[in-house]
């Protein structure tokens, strides 16, 4: 038997709730950038792809949650900092080695690019449309001639913020959970699935719904095998990753784990579109709604628990 | 030049002085501490074994805050201890999660605080505070490099251990058993 007393300084109740550090502003960021990140991935690609004219939703107004949504999570980021008048030391320094500020870096990029992007769609929303000074028209032509261009980079940076947005606590070896490189591309396939899951809301054409709930079926297959990847490789791991991966196989965070994230976040909108697929009448808001919390559910989860996943010594 | 601390785990009382003069000598706000005490007790009455401990930043060589610290506030100075520059550092709290040894605590002025292994003292010569006080002269500071230091000498001498190396961290604390 062993029993570790802390018997001074750490005894203060001040101290140890500081040591969880993160909390609900990381896990909403994590969610609307990884969001946004599949929303102009997708976009970028089908447009790269020419295919802009059959999957118009998905490429010409889908995006414009995407700048609602960076702000939004950059807000939530800017409250969790504690000395925030220093904030812009982010944009004075590049470390490489720190997750955190190939994050910064790739927001600096992605931000504008998705304003620009929807500056270029502003007339599918506003027909009617005037940028009024003589410049933003310029700028405008300018942008459309390049378009193809700058497709491509927010294809690549919305795959890097996709993945950054896991990566970013993968890169923590004291938090077992964290710990693991599967967690960029599982981030990412979500921030996909909940992107593709706002094209689903928001479109209005029937072959477009009927591809997205096809891409939504892909991602989520991915997303599961993933999962089960990820839990094995825990398993198979050392005592702290076994002892982490126990939370979700029995442990505090089972039952919200399988409940929100995998059950109404994974299979049931998978269901549900399976038999939209096969010409049940469902309304599609309901899927898409499941997936959308199911990929938030995944970040809260995914933040708190690893917090409490630690080494033992 | 390599500082590093060892801890005598059977000579140390538990008496927490370390942790009084670390917070008197480095202005710590109240409810915080650079350094902590932990007692473990091991085995059944009366077969027991205690190992007291006086824990603070390992200062270690691959350090994990150093490495995600996105603005570079994290950093080494001579000798390899890690200090954080304040008017660089953001808040992030990306240091804190980092660390194996939850050495870091956010101060209530913005900037994430730690350990220094007092760098104001030794600069002039003196052992950190912590060290300086110890009743029990449990605690040895030194250059690693230099073979006639405090901590040298009885590294040396003593077995001893280090916290979670499995970490990958290389922790310079040493803890003499």
């Amino acid at each position: 038997m062993k029993e570790e007393l802390i018997v001074s300084g750490r005894m203060n109740q001040l101290v140890d709730p500081h040591l969880h550090i993160w909390h609900w502003q990381i896990s909403i960021y994590l969610f609307l950038g990884g969001m946004a990140a599949g929303i102009l991935a997708i976009a970028a690609l089908y447009y790269i792809r020419g295919r802009e004219k059959d999957y118009s939703t998905a490429v010409r107004i889908t995006p414009f949650l995407a700048p609602l949504l960076l702000i939004i999570g950059l807000v939530a980021l800017f409250i969790d900092l504690r000395h925030k008048l220093f904030f812009w030391q982010l944009y004075t320094n590049i470390k490489l080695q720190s997750p955190m500020s190939w994050g910064a870096w790739t927001l600096m990029v992605i931000t504008p690019v998705s304003f620009i992007w929807c500056a270029l769609h502003i007339r599918d929303i506003y027909p009617r449309w005037d940028w009024k000074f003589s410049w933003l028209k310029e700028t405008e032509v300018f942008f459309n001639k390049y378009k193809m261009v700058l497709a491509w980079v927010m294809l690549i940076y919305a795959i890097i913020l996709g993945i950054y947005t896991g990566i970013l606590l993968s890169a923590f070896n004291a938090r077992p959970l964290w710990n693991t490189s599967i967690l960029g591309p599982l981030f990412l396939a979500s921030g996909l699935s909940a992107g593709a899951a706002a094209t689903l809301l928001l479109s209005k054409d029937k072959a477009e719904r009927k591809q997205f709930a096809r891409i939504d079926l892909v991602l989520i297959g991915i997303e599961l095998f993933l999962i089960i990847h990820m839990f094995m490789g825990f398993l198979a791991g050392a005592q702290v990753q076994i002892e982490a991966v126990n939370m979700f196989l029995g442990g505090e965070y089972t039952m919200s784990f399988w409940i929100f994230v995998v059950m109404l976040g994974m299979i049931l909108p998978a269901v549900l579109e399976i038999m939209e697929l096969k010409k049940f009448h469902i309304p599609v808001i309901v899927p898409a709604v499941l997936v959308i919390i199911g990929s938030l559910a995944l970040r809260f989860i995914i933040v708190y628990a690893g917090q409490v996943s630690r080494w033992l010594y | 030049m390599r500082y590093a601390m060892a801890v005598d785990t059977r000579k140390c009382v538990g008496c927490s002085d370390c942790v009084v003069a670390c917070q008197t000598e480095n202005k710590v706000p109240i409810g915080f501490c650079r350094d902590w005490v932990v007692e473990v007790m091991d085995g059944t009455y009366p077969q027991l074994e205690m190992e007291i401990r006086s824990e603070r930043c390992n200062h270690c060589e691959n350090a994990p805050c150093v490495r995600c610290c996105p603005t570079g506030a994290s950093h080494f100075v001579e000798g390899g201890i890690v200090m954080v520059e304040h008017s660089q550092c953001i808040g992030c709290g990306a240091c804190i999660a980092s660390c194996p040894y939850d050495a870091r605590y956010p101060h209530p002025d913005g900037y994430v605080d730690k350990c220094t292994f007092c760098e104001h003292r030794i600069k002039n010569g003196l052992t950190p505070a912590c060290t300086a006080v110890c009743p029990t002269k449990c605690l040895y500071f030194g250059d690693l490099d230099d073979p006639n230091s405090d901590v040298s000498v009885v590294l040396k001498k003593r077995k001893y251990k280090t916290l979670i190396p499995e970490a990958g961290t290389s922790p310079q604390l040493y803890f003499l058993i």
